[in-house]
């Protein structure tokens, strides 16, 4: 039965195949590889806390009604280290990379966003 | 009270185009019976008959059929003049265009399969654009054309595959008679 498809397929139509995988695999390229972030900003209580590159690795101390949460910068990414938040959740999230990337410690009040020279909107402020 | 008769004069183009579009219409509502994982990830099967009308009658015929089966699914469906109606009618009218430019390729070299990708390409094209000057407009829309790019061509691929063959099958078939209707 495959063997009976492929008689349809005439030299012209694989050509368009190819073009067309190509093109596919082009967009998905652009398309989904965001942009690598180059800074991270961190708020706390709402305000900003600090804007940091994230070219020199460190380790930023973040004071909040519950603590004191640890964000470090690694390698051009970044993560909550360390939170006094009974869930972890923004713990658990890991590195951020991406421009638009964000980590949440909602109960500790902290905030860790990385923007690329362009900010995206996305959709809460669209 | 006098009765009235009105008496439409029909051509046997008319009978052609109302009886595949009424095919086209009966593969719309089958289709709707397949359940998508995304909405507008759909195979597309009434293309199938588009682009045997196109093959066989030309350009001018398939575009009677494909917008007779857009305009009287939407009555079918009752979604006539909602977003879904002008999201099927603008795929429509872009594959038709990029048909009307493909049906000139070198047919020793191409056939259906090549046309069935064009026209799948410029359906999805032909909603993104609806979606994102009208409904949507918001670049975040940029991330599911991957996937929609994905559907169309494995769906426009299997549908020019179908219809290749379908056409094998009707030429073989109808090949004692002067002119049988695929």
């Amino acid at each position: 039965m495959y063997a009976n498809a492929l008689q349809h397929i005439k030299p012209g139509d694989w050509l368009t195949l190819l073009l067309g995988s190509l093109f596919v695999v082009m967009l998905t390229l652009t398309l989904w590889s965001g942009d690598l972030a180059d800074k991270a900003i961190i708020r706390s209580g709402g305000k900003i806390f600090r804007e940091v590159p994230l070219s020199p690795d460190q380790q930023i101390k973040v004071p909040g009604p519950l603590g004191i949460s640890v964000i470090s910068i690694q390698q051009r990414k970044a993560r909550i280290a360390s939170d006094p938040s009974p869930r972890q959740y923004c713990v658990r999230q890991g590195w951020l990379q991406q421009a638009g990337e964000i980590a949440l410690c909602l109960p500790n009040q902290v905030s860790l966003e990385l923007i690329g020279h362009k900010k995206k909107y996305d959709s809460l402020n669209y | 009270m006098t009765a009235s008769i009105i008496k439409l004069d029909t051509t046997a183009e008319d009978h052609r185009i109302a009886r595949m579009a009424a095919v086209a219409l009966g593969l719309t509502v089958l289709e709707s019976a397949i359940p998508s994982p995304l909405p507008g990830v759909k195979p597309g099967l009434a293309n199938i008959v588009t682009l045997i009308v196109l093959a066989r009658y030309g350009w001018r015929t398939a575009a009677w059929v494909s917008l007779l089966r857009v305009v009287a699914g939407s009555l079918l469906f009752g979604n006539f003049l909602t977003p879904g109606f002008f999201l099927s009618l603008s795929g429509a009218t872009l594959s038709l265009i990029v048909l009307a430019g493909a049906q000139h390729l070198p047919k020793r070299w191409f056939g259906p399969v090549s046309h069935s990708i064009y026209a799948a390409f410029a359906h999805i094209t032909g909603q993104m654009l609806v979606v994102y000057l009208w409904l949507i407009p918001h670049a975040g829309i940029a991330y599911l054309i991957p996937i929609f790019a994905t559907a169309a061509l494995v769906f426009g691929t299997v549908n020019g595959l179908i219809a290749a063959r379908f056409m094998d099958n009707a030429d073989i078939a109808s090949k004692p008679m002067s002119e049988k209707p695929a």
